[in-house]
């Protein structure tokens, strides 16, 4: 099943939520859209799930115009951030929910019924909890069920809403790798939606990142981390050290002062450089295109985090080896081993 | 609680020592003297008993003044049962219609966003804030005789002033708000992410409403039809304004007891107002299990 939706628009008053976004997800991707709080992508969620309407464009689910449809005939599995189960029902008569409500003539009898919800509740590996009530299960044993009742109808395509985002970072993790897993087993086309990027890179096939409204870019995992399309790519995911650089007769200026970098192909004017933290090489003084004083070192796991004072005035954050000595107070040169210059 | 789960654990001696002492020091905590409490909590008792127990006690020993007998004669004359069966009828209508309307009202505001739904609001607390009299003579003006509709309704032979409608739609005003302020803040709690997952589940309209929201707010439901019930039954003045007072057709059980009071005949008037009394017992009963089911239901909802 694919998804296609062209030039989305929709406001909610004065905000923009949507500002012109087209995306084609293929049958059997898992795509993740990715961006900070207020950047439209739930919105593009739920309209693709027929729970929001767009100001104008369209969507298409496997070919056919789902906007013509509602939320009801569209038949998509849709997972709610916080959870949505039915606080009145137990587990089971939640999974059961979707195959209860059809109409008669395509009803599945008690039996069957009882079948499929046991299939589904070991699928999420939670059928001891059948007889439970929502609130007496545990954060990520309730996302599970509501993914199991999702599922239940047999949905054309799957939607989770920061199906991750309140749980905690360890049940997080365990989810993670097993909706992978789970996306491997059943190979539904879906998309989810998050602002956690490690969830984005590690769990989807495709990442569409997205800023205010639009589309920034869509790649695979390894396109948006290493080729970041944009500034605001660069800077949300990965750490970035980001400086305000200046173009201008071929040469790209921090501070006035001319860096040794190559500005070939760069439009002159105000620009931003971006460098990865891990990709500032540190050597002796002199060494690299920039200079600066070690203010301060602290230990995270296999890299030293180093606060760097540059000789223009702008402190920085870089990640060096352990083995590398570092003192407070040390002059050291940087080279940056990558970089990216956009303008702007 | 958290007292029970320690009282449960067997103390060593220092253990019980430590405690005694946290208890003393909780005790200085209230800085009154024992003196000014004992006189503030009997002032509260005494303020009770004078003005909720005593009246209630004066109700039940006036009806039985003269024996059971008595108060039994005076509850099977056809005036008294004719009374109590209008007001079963007319509570019966009023609480109907406002759980209709209630249900409808609080969905309406809690599910949906639309121009003046502050004003909405408002307007459905008005029957609490206008004198019920008031309200009373709203349905006078309207469908009286010289009232806006009254020529039309004697041209067609309708009566509502000094019947059964004139009473049920004065007490369907009066009592409203119950239903809709009983259920506009828990379901605006609830909020609306259960009925969308129903849907994308591929429930239809009909199907979410009986099998998601309503279990969800059933609790709210009862405890607002049994406040409107209570009220309903308990109405005097839009009521008295509205019915005309015809003996044996149009008395409610409070406008008897008014009439029977003012003809001297305690124990009738008594009689019939133990009744009403014994109503508001069993709604306080009613009302405070319900409230325990209600504070249940909110527990740990989502998150």
């Amino acid at each position: 099943m694919t998804i296609e939706v062209r030039n989305l628009v929709k406001s909610f008053g004065s905000f923009k939520a949507l500002d012109g976004v087209d995306l084609k997800v293929d049958s059997g991707e898992l795509v993740a859209l990715l961006g900070p709080s207020g950047s439209g992508k739930t919105t593009l969620l739920r309209i693709v799930a027929g729970l929001d309407w767009p100001d104008s464009g369209e969507v298409f689910i496997n070919g056919e115009d789902a906007l013509a449809q509602g939320a009801r005939e569209r038949h998509v599995g849709f997972v709610f951030q916080h959870y949505a189960l039915f606080r009145h029902m137990t587990v089971f008569e939640n999974v059961a929910f979707g195959l209860r409500v059809q109409p008669r003539a395509v009803r599945k009898d008690e039996a069957a019924i009882r079948i499929r919800v046991k299939e589904l509740l070991d699928l999420v590996q939670l059928d001891w909890l059948a007889d439970r009530y929502p609130s007496q299960l545990s954060g990520g044993q309730r996302q599970r069920i509501a993914l199991a009742r999702a599922l239940a109808i047999e949905p054309r395509i799957l939607l989770l809403d920061e199906p991750f985002g309140a749980l905690d970072a360890k049940v997080r993790k365990e989810l993670r790798k097993w909706l992978r897993s789970l996306h491997h087993e059943i190979h539904v086309t879906s998309i989810f939606v998050t602002h956690d990027q490690e969830e984005a890179l590690e769990v989807a096939n495709r990442v569409v990142v997205m800023d205010k409204g639009r589309i920034e870019q869509i790649g695979s995992p390894d396109d948006v981390y290493e080729s970041p399309a944009s500034a605001f790519v660069h800077g949300f995911i990965g750490e970035s050290i980001e400086l305000p650089v200046q173009v201008e007769g071929g040469a790209v200026r921090l501070d006035g002062r001319p860096l040794a970098l190559a500005a070939d192909g760069l439009a002159p004017g105000a620009s931003k450089l971006f460098v990865r933290r891990h990709d500032m090489l540190v050597g002796p003084p002199g060494s690299g295109a920039f200079e600066g004083a070690v203010r301060h070192v602290r230990n995270f796991g296999p890299v030293q985090r180093a606060e760097v004072t540059l000789s223009g005035g702008k402190t920085i954050e870089i990640d060096a080896p352990r083995d590398k000595e570092l003192r407070v107070g040390d002059t050291i040169g940087l080279e940056p081993r990558r970089y990216r210059i956009f303008a702007g | 609680m958290t007292m029970q789960i320690a009282d449960s654990i067997p103390l060593s001696a220092s253990d019980a020592k430590a405690r005694a002492q946290a208890a003393a020091a909780r005790d200085n905590l209230r800085t009154e003297p024992r003196a000014v409490r004992i006189v503030i909590i009997a002032l509260a008792m005494l303020f009770l008993t004078v003005f909720v127990v005593l009246p209630l006690v004066v109700v039940f020993a006036q009806a039985f003044s003269r024996g059971v007998l008595a108060y039994l004669a005076a509850l099977a004359e056809p005036e008294a049962l004719a009374a109590i069966r209008l007001t079963l009828l007319v509570a019966a209508i009023s609480v109907g219609l406002n759980l209709v309307f209630g249900l409808v009202a609080a969905w309406a505001i809690a599910k949906f966003d639309f121009p003046g739904k502050t004003f909405l609001i408002t307007l459905i607390d008005l029957p609490f804030s206008v004198s019920p009299v008031i309200s009373g003579l709203v349905f006078v003006l309207l469908f009286g005789a010289q009232g806006y509709f009254g020529s039309w309704l004697r041209d067609h032979d309708i009566q509502i002033l000094f019947a059964v409608p004139g009473i049920a739609l004065a007490t369907t005003f009066v009592t409203f708000p119950f239903v809709a302020r009983a259920l506009i803040p828990l379901m605006q709690e609830q909020g609306t992410q259960e009925e969308e997952a129903a849907i994308s589940l591929g429930a239809s309209g009909l199907q979410t409403f009986f099998r998601v929201t309503l279990p969800n707010i059933k609790w709210g439901v009862l405890y607002g039809v049994l406040l409107c019930n209570a009220r309903a039954m308990g109405e005097f003045g839009a009521v008295s304004v509205v019915s005309g007072h015809i003996r044996g057709e149009t008395n409610t059980m409070p406008l008897l007891v008014e009439i029977l009071y003012n003809e001297y005949q305690f124990v009738a008037a008594f009689a019939i107002a133990s009744l009403l009394a014994m109503l508001a017992l069993i709604t306080l009963i009613v009302k405070t299990v319900l409230e325990r089911h209600l504070d249940e239901g909110q527990e740990p909802s989502d998150h």
